[in-house]
């Protein structure tokens, strides 16, 4: 005992056990974040010939079945030249959202059983849905680039900037609802409900198979300000602005399409403090309730 | 009512402690809407028959390098007394403090997933109880020697048998050396060999002044291996002291307070296997002592 009593231990502090900090405990596990990612993916494409190419596959598809359904049936080709390419730089904004929502909504109760057993820090598991989606993302992008090259894509610094901006905006706000819905999901099951109503709609509510300016001709004033609030048109509008505006050579008429106005001067700075706001909110709730899943699960 | 407490200082040597923890859960989560209804009406009164008091009033403290035996009937509170030592959850009202990482053998094999190989959970149950990568990587030849899985350590775990399947979860959670050792049920798992392996493994972490809490039935065992024995009964702690007197209240208060049947006299071989001699307990001393079996004369003094 009298070695014992000199052991490094005993001159730590005591820390209330169970007791993370938020999202901050993201880089300071940044080991088992990777393992926990691993194993999603590894489950996700377990006994999987193709494996991560379904991430090609499945947009690839669904941009076909939109392209097919609104370009040539619906013509709105003749409106807008580069139809194609302005559709699919909308729609990898919402596959991103709507997957890291989804699995970040729901992982917490997905990993219920290893939660009530053991601490961990639990904000692994909805970054970690994060960071598969974002696996996913990046072969869309790829597909978007080859195809935009094709078209004699020459981005400048600015347009560059714009996706990238636009990606920060995409996921912090899906995070940040992420948290908020899987903790309640925690307590209530219908959560995860309204989650798959609200990935249902979100396509619509941003300019991503129509043109913003057709909002903006139709809608009440107030109602086109909340419309521009959500952080996902201007994520769209950046991500337009970076692949298909450089890849249109004649002019567009204004009544159909124009740059938003104020887009980075203004809307860009509003939906970074609204995503980022709300991740805050997010990850103070998360803390808050955090302490009572293990037995809510 | 319970509420939160600052903790209070304790001696530099203590690396776990609990002070005044109570923990309440409610048994029924869903009511019927009609149920809802008539609970709103009736002024949202708190229904105090759908709470169970799992730990009331609870408080201990564990020194550096104590072996510690935790011990009651079922239901006592001793697993949520480990979840709270372990911050799965947080005390309702009292305080727990901890120095150091707390891990062991609890709750074996629950981060592992089916679907992974060996290998590969071996690393995610090593992070998850709280390795680096560097230390599993270190570790890593030891935990496929005292798994002896050999082969199968590239196949998915799903296809393991049983014992393999927790021969595997129990190496790596032995392997992560925390500052202070949980362990809850080791021996209701595996063949004798491997039981052998994992007591030789715990006595020779007692002996080498780990810090150990150790949750069994078996309680000829954590005669053996505890110095202190903590007795739990319906949430209240009540008795805290020498390990052999914490077996003797529990099996008094099994005959509901009568005198515990004669037991043969230990042999000397028997005593032998204990890790601390009759003196060494006895100088552990007895803190807690509520109701119980009368005391022996040894006892009196």
């Amino acid at each position: 005992m009298s070695s014992s009593s000199q052991s490094p231990t005993t001159r730590l502090e005591f820390h209330a056990p169970g007791q993370g900090r938020g999202l901050r405990e993201v880089f300071t596990n940044r080991f088992l974040l990777k393992r926990i990612v691993n194993k999603e993916i590894q489950v996700r494409y377990r006994a999987s010939v193709l494996g991560l190419v379904w991430s090609y596959i499945k947009p690839a598809i669904q941009f076909a079945v939109f392209f097919v359904a609104m370009g040539i049936f619906l013509g709105l080709n003749r409106g807008l030249p580069n139809y194609a390419i302005y559709m699919f730089s909308g729609i990898v904004v919402m596959n991103l959202f709507t997957e890291v929502f989804g699995n970040s909504a729901r992982i917490i109760v997905g990993n219920g059983d290893l939660i009530k057993k053991i601490y961990l820090p639990r904000e692994l598991f909805p970054v970690s849905s994060l960071w598969v989606a974002w696996i996913h993302f990046f072969p869309q992008v790829a597909i978007l680039l080859v195809v935009d090259l094709l078209v004699g894509w020459h981005p400048t610094l600015m347009q560059i900037l714009a996706f990238l901006v636009g990606f920060v905006i995409v996921s912090v706000f899906a995070l940040a609802l992420g948290l908020v819905f899987g903790t309640a999901n925690v307590f209530f099951r219908d959560s995860e409900n309204f989650v798959d109503l609200i990935n249902m709609v979100v396509t619509w509510l941003s300019p991503v198979l129509y043109m913003w300016v057709l909002v903006a001709n139709t809608l009440p004033h107030w109602a086109v300000v909340i419309y521009k609030l959500n952080p996902l048109t201007t994520a769209v509008e950046l991500f337009h602005d970076a692949f298909w505006a450089p890849t249109v050579t004649s002019q567009v008429p204004y009544e159909t399409w124009h740059v938003m106005p104020h887009l980075f001067s203004y809307w860009t700075p509003i939906a970074l403090v609204v995503s980022f706001g709300l991740l805050l909110a997010g990850d103070l709730l998360f803390r808050h309730f955090e302490g009572k899943f293990a037995q809510e699960l | 009512m319970a509420r939160k407490i600052a903790l209070e200082p304790r001696d530099e040597r203590v690396v776990v402690t609990a002070q005044h923890v109570t923990k309440t859960f409610l048994l029924r989560h869903t009511r019927s809407i009609k149920e809802a209804v008539v609970w709103l009406f009736k002024g949202r009164k708190k229904d105090i028959t759908n709470e169970f008091q799992a730990m009331d009033d609870v408080s201990f403290d564990i020194a550096d390098g104590e072996s510690v035996a935790l011990m009651g009937f079922n239901g006592s509170g001793k697993s949520t007394t480990l979840k709270l030592i372990s911050g799965v959850m947080h005390p309702d009202g009292g305080a727990v403090g901890i120095k150091g990482k707390v891990a062991g053998l609890i709750e074996v094999g629950a981060g592992f997933h089916p679907d992974l190989t060996g290998h590969d959970n071996v690393y995610l149950n090593g992070a998850i109880l709280g390795m680096t990568k560097e230390e599993i990587d270190a570790a890593y030849d030891d935990i496929l020697e005292f798994a002896d899985i050999g082969d199968f350590i590239n196949t998915e775990v799903k296809f393991y048998s049983s014992g393999m399947y927790l021969r595997l979860a129990f190496s790596v959670a032995v392997h992560t050396n925390p500052d202070v050792f949980l362990v809850d049920e080791i021996l209701a798992v595996g063949d004798e060999p491997f039981q052998e392996k994992c007591k030789a493994l715990i006595r020779s972490m007692v002996r080498d002044g780990k810090t150990i809490v150790i949750v069994s039935h078996d309680l000829d065992m954590v005669e053996k291996f505890c110095k202190r024995g903590l007795v739990m009964e319906r949430g209240r702690l009540v008795f805290d002291g020498p390990c052999d007197q914490a077996v003797r209240f529990l099996r008094g208060r099994a005959l509901d307070g009568s005198e515990d049947p004669e037991r043969p006299p230990l042999s000397e071989a028997e005593k032998a296997k204990r890790l601390f001699t009759d003196e060494e307990r006895a100088a552990v001393p007895v803190r807690v002592r509520i109701g119980g079996p009368p005391l022996t004369a040894a006892e009196r003094v």
